[in-house]
C-alpha cells in the first residue's frame, strides 16, 4: 500500500496528495497525520489536493475527520487546491465538508493559518505555548 | 432501463479489494475521456463510479463492474453496470435517502451517485444481489 | 423494398454499360438546380464517385442500402451530404441531387420499353429512394452538430470573466440565463478563481431579465462550490422582480452576500480585504 508523505515546513505540516488514494491509504494518512501533529507540535496542517481528480464521500469524510482530529490536537487544518470540477461534483453529491477550512492554493492556506493563529493569540493571551512552572505549595 | 446502442465491447473489472475500486475509477476515467465527456461530467461519473464500486465491495461483498461506451444516435455516452450477489437491499426507498447508512459512511453513496448521472437503474431484492446501471451522456 | 440479387447485379451492369450518358445526365440535372454554386469539376468528381460506389455495391450484390456490400456506398453518400450541408445547400437540394439519378436513368432507358425494363426501373427506383433518404438523414445530423457547435461558440463568447482588482474577479451576466449557459458560466468562473488565485468573485446579474428555479440553483451551487475551493462569492445587481421570484420560489440564499450594484459589491470586497490589513497593522503596533 502506498503512503502519502507528510512534510514539515516551519510550524506547518504539508500533505500533498499525489496518488489516486485507495481507502486504506486514506485511513493510513489520517493516522500518520495525528501522530505527526503530536510528535512535531505543529499548529497548522495544509492538505494540498491539487492533484486529486475526484473527491468522493470516503475521501471527503477523511478530510473532515483529519480536521476534527487536528483541532483536538490544537492544530488548524486547511484543505487547498480543490479543482473546480471536484467542487461542483461535491456540491451535487451533497457533501458540504462541514468544519473544513479551504483556500485556493498553498500560499493562501499558509496565510489563513497565520491569521488564525494570530487571532488565537490575540483572543486568548493566556494560551501560552510555553507551560508556566506550577508553583508548589 | 437505459437506452442507446453499444459501441464496442464492455470492459470488465472485478471488485474484490480496495485497490480494485481505484482500478474501476481509472477504467471509468479512460472511457469517459474516450467518449468526450466534459471535464465536469468526467469528474461526476468517476465519482459516482467510486461510490458505487465501494458499495459493491462493502455491502455486496465484491462483484463486477462493466464499462461500455454507447451511442443513442444523437450523442455518445458511457454506461456502467455494478453487479454483486450480496444480500441485496430490502428497503430501496430508504437506501436512496440522503444520510441513510448501514455501513458507517455518510449515507451519500447511492443517493449522491444518482444525482451525478443522467440515468440510474437499480434492481435488487433481499438475497438476490444488487445490479445498478448508470448512464452519463456527453453534452 | 429490397432488390433481388439478380436485379442488383443487372442494375450494376446497366450503370456500367450506360456509364457515360447516365453520369452526364445526372450531372446536368444537379447543375441546373445548383445554378453554379458548385464548380463543374467538383460536381463531376462527386457524381463519378457516387456512380463508382453504386456500381461497386451493386455488382457485389447489395440488395439494399443497409447491406454489408453497400458500406462503401454509404460512406460516399454520407461524405456527399456532409459536404452539401457544410456548403449551405438545403436538405431538399441535397436529396434531389441523389434522386436526379432516376431521371438520368429513365431518359437513357426511353428507347427500350419492355416490361422487364420497367420492372427493373421500379426496383431500382426504390433503391435510389433509400439512398436519398439516407442522404437526407446524414444532412440533418450534420446540420444538428453544426448548430450545436455554434451554440457552444456563442456560449464562450457571451460569458466573459474579468479581473476587477487584485484578488477579485467578476462575471457580468447579460441576457437570458438558461441552465446550460449558467453551467458554463459557473465552470468558467471557478476556473478563473484558480487561474488567478483570486479569493473573491462577484456575480453581477444586472443584465439578467429573469431567473427560474434552475438558474437560481446553479448560482447557489456555484457559490457553495467556490466556498469549497476557498473563495467567496458576492451576488450583485439583483432586480426587484428577481428578488420577488427568489422569495416566491422559496429559494434560500442563506448567508450569501448580496449587494445592489457591482460597485457596492466591489466596495464590500475591498473593505473586507482592507479590514484584514488594518487589523493586522493594529496588532503589530500593539
Amino acid at each position: 500500500m502506498e503512503r502519502v508523505p507528510i512534510l514539515k515546513i516551519g510550524d506547518i505540516l504539508l500533505v500533498s496528495i499525489q496518488v489516486d488514494m485507495s481507502d486504506q491509504t486514506a485511513v493510513a494518512l489520517q493516522e500518520d497525520l495525528a501522530e505527526r501533529i503530536v510528535a512535531t507540535g505543529c499548529h497548522g496542517v495544509i492538505i494540498d489536493i491539487t492533484a486529486l481528480d475526484i473527491v468522493d464521500s470516503f475521501v471527503g469524510r477523511m478530510l473532515s475527520t483529519i480536521a476534527s482530529i487536528s483541532r483536538v490536537l490544537d492544530a488548524e487544518t486547511v484543505v487547498v487546491g480543490m479543482r473546480p470540477a471536484v467542487a461542483i461534483t461535491l456540491v451535487e453529491l451533497g457533501l458540504s465538508l462541514n468544519g473544513i477550512r479551504t483556500a485556493l492554493n498553498v500560499e493562501r492556506g499558509m496565510e489563513l493559518i497565520a491569521i488564525e493563529r494570530a487571532d488565537d493569540d490575540h483572543d486568548e493571551p493566556d494560551d501560552d505555548p510555553v507551560p508556566e512552572p506550577t508553583a508548589s505549595p | 432501463m437505459t437506452s442507446g446502442v453499444d459501441l464496442g465491447r464492455p470492459q470488465t473489472q472485478s471488485v474484490g479489494s480496495d485497490e480494485d475500486v481505484v482500478r474501476v475509477r481509472q477504467l471509468v476515467r479512460t472511457a469517459a475521456v474516450a467518449v468526450r465527456l466534459s471535464l465536469v461530467d468526467q469528474t461526476k461519473v468517476v465519482t459516482a463510479a467510486s461510490e458505487l464500486a465501494r458499495n459493491t465491495l462493502v455491502y455486496g461483498g465484491g462483484g463486477t463492474v462493466e464499462v461500455t461506451a454507447i451511442d443513442n444516435g444523437r450523442r455518445p455516452g458511457i454506461r456502467i453496470v455494478f453487479a454483486d450477489s450480496g444480500p441485496g437491499i430490502a428497503d430501496l426507498d430508504l437506501a436512496l435517502t440522503d444520510g441513510y447508512t448501514t455501513g458507517g459512511g455518510l449515507g451519500l453513496g447511492l443517493s449522491g451517485a444518482r444525482r451525478l448521472v443522467d440515468e440510474f437503474d437499480i434492481q435488487t431484492a433481499p438475497g438476490q444481489g444488487t445490479r445498478i446501471t448508470i448512464t452519463k451522456w456527453s453534452r | 423494398m429490397a432488390l433481388s440479387a439478380d436485379e442488383s447485379v443487372r442494375l450494376g451492369e446497366l450503370l456500367t454499360s450506360r456509364a457515360e450518358p447516365v453520369t452526364q445526365r445526372w450531372t446536368e440535372t444537379i447543375a441546373r438546380q445548383l445554378r453554379g454554386r458548385l464548380s463543374q469539376a467538383e460536381l463531376v468528381r462527386q457524381v463519378q464517385e457516387l456512380h463508382r460506389a453504386m456500381v461497386d455495391a451493386l455488382s457485389k450484390g447489395a440488395v439494399d442500402l443497409n447491406a454489408e456490400e453497400a458500406t462503401e456506398l454509404r460512406a460516399v453518400l454520407a461524405e456527399f451530404s456532409r459536404g452539401q450541408a457544410r456548403q449551405g445547400f438545403s436538405a431538399t437540394e441535397t436529396a434531389t441531387g441523389v434522386f436526379a439519378l432516376k431521371e438520368a436513368l429513365l431518359s437513357t432507358l426511353k428507347a427500350d420499353q419492355s416490361v422487364e425494363t420497367l420492372r427493373d426501373y421500379v426496383a431500382f427506383s426504390a433503391f435510389v429512394d433509400q439512398m436519398g433518404l439516407f442522404t437526407f438523414e446524414t444532412f440533418v445530423r450534420t446540420r444538428e452538430s453544426l448548430i450545436a457547435d455554434q451554440a457552444e461558440q456563442l456560449l464562450e463568447l457571451s460569458t466573459p470573466v474579468v479581473k476587477l482588482w487584485e484578488g477579485v474577479v467578476a462575471v457580468p451576466l447579460v441576457g437570458t440565463l438558461d441552465s446550460a449557459r449558467a453551467q458554463v458560466v459557473m465552470e468558467r468562473l471557478l476556473q478563473t478563481l484558480v487561474d488567478t488565485g483570486s479569493p473573491y468573485a462577484i456575480i453581477d446579474i444586472t443584465g439578467v431579465p429573469a431567473v427560474d428555479t434552475q438558474v437560481a440553483q446553479h448560482i447557489l451551487k456555484t457559490v457553495v462550490a467556490a466556498r469549497l475551493m476557498g473563495a467567496d462569492c458576492i451576488i450583485s445587481g439583483i432586480r426587484p422582480q428577481i428578488a420577488q421570484t427568489i422569495v416566491a420560489l422559496g429559494i434560500e440564499f442563506g448567508d450569501i452576500a448580496t449587494k445592489a450594484s457591482l460597485a457596492d459589491a466591489l466596495r464590500h470586497v475591498l473593505r473586507l480585504t482592507g479590514v484584514e490589513t488594518s487589523r493586522r497593522q493594529s496588532r503589530r503596533e500593539a
